[in-house]
């Protein structure tokens, strides 16, 4: 079970609290894109064993969407942050870098 | 005009805790911009209390008006059934001009009160919240999960918790808070 602070409200709850949205950090393909990069926007999700960057949303309690960052092995969370962003925040980074020295995820690292 | 009633009019279960629907509450949610001054008029004008903080509500007149926390852009304000409409055509005309939404959900939701010594072990049994008194008190308001629906509470004393729900789902609330404050079933796990 993973405990989580949704950074909206403040509030720290368990998994059931909060409802999962998927893989963070995705770039849209919409309309004028190729059908590979739509493709890859609809499909190719990553699925890493280790650090994973997810959106959850708050859904029994302030109902907004943040982003967290945890191991999909040791469901460990290193933190959450705010949804409004393109990649994570620096002081989430070097939390994960400080406990899984030479992560990447994607284009992250 | 047609005569308004609570979902569950009233009633009343005495346990290890008391259960007790409130009846007819008047209710306001308000979205918008928490932090600006038109907003703090607004909610000054309708129940004459501040705008509160992250995760707080604020209590005035023994209970009779209230305004609670519920998200960064989101106010719910507690009154008299008979003051929601006046208060909301107040507020509509206040915020005018500004991005903000003010609806009066009177009769869309239920409130329950829970009083008594066992109060917070009642919430505890149902909720995924600490409810240890250095964890949560009066002052607090807590959006969460009941069982398997949506609910807010908030404790006015530390020997009452008032929980706030949808009405389409006050009777699964009441059964749940009866259940959880049966007599025999008290874990005298906060003292």
């Amino acid at each position: 079970m993973l405990i989580l602070t949704c950074p909206c409200c403040g509030v720290t709850g368990e998994e059931t609290e909060f409802a999962p949205g998927g893989e963070a950090h995705l770039k849209r393909f919409g309309p004028g894109s190729t059908d590979d990069e739509f493709h890859g926007y609809l499909f190719e999700k990553v699925n890493p064993r280790g650090v994973h960057f997810e959106r959850w949303r708050h859904a029994n309690g302030c109902g907004k969407w943040f982003h967290a960052a945890r191991c999909t092995v040791t469901l460990e969370v290193f933190g959450t942050y705010s949804a409004q962003t393109t990649e994570p925040p620096q002081d989430i980074k070097d939390r994960i870098s400080a406990k899984r020295p030479g992560w990447s995820w994607r284009e992250f690292a | 005009m047609s005569d308004a009633v609570s979902a569950l009019e009233g009633a009343r279960e005495d346990g290890f805790a008391t259960v007790e629907e409130l009846g007819l509450k008047g209710m306001i949610t308000l979205r918008g911009g928490l932090d600006t001054p038109e907003v703090g008029a607004a909610v000054e004008a309708a129940v004459n209390l501040a705008v509160p903080g992250r995760g707080e509500v604020l209590i005035a007149d023994g209970g009779d008006h209230a305004v609670a926390w519920m998200s960064p852009d989101e106010l719910l304000l507690v009154m008299s059934y008979e003051e929601a409409e006046a208060s909301l055509a107040g507020m509509r005309d206040a915020l005018q001009d500004q991005h903000a939404l003010v609806v009066n959900v009177s009769d869309a939701r239920a409130v329950f009160q829970v009083s008594g010594a066992g109060c917070r072990e009642v919430i505890a049994k149902l909720c995924p919240v600490d409810m240890s008194p250095g964890a949560f008190g009066p002052g607090q308001f807590r959006r969460t999960r009941m069982a398997q629906v949506p609910a807010a509470f908030w404790m006015p004393d530390d020997q009452t918790v008032q929980v706030v729900c949808f009405r389409s789902v006050a009777v699964y609330v009441f059964d749940l808070l009866r259940g959880a404050s049966a007599t025999g079933g008290e874990v005298g796990y906060f003292g």
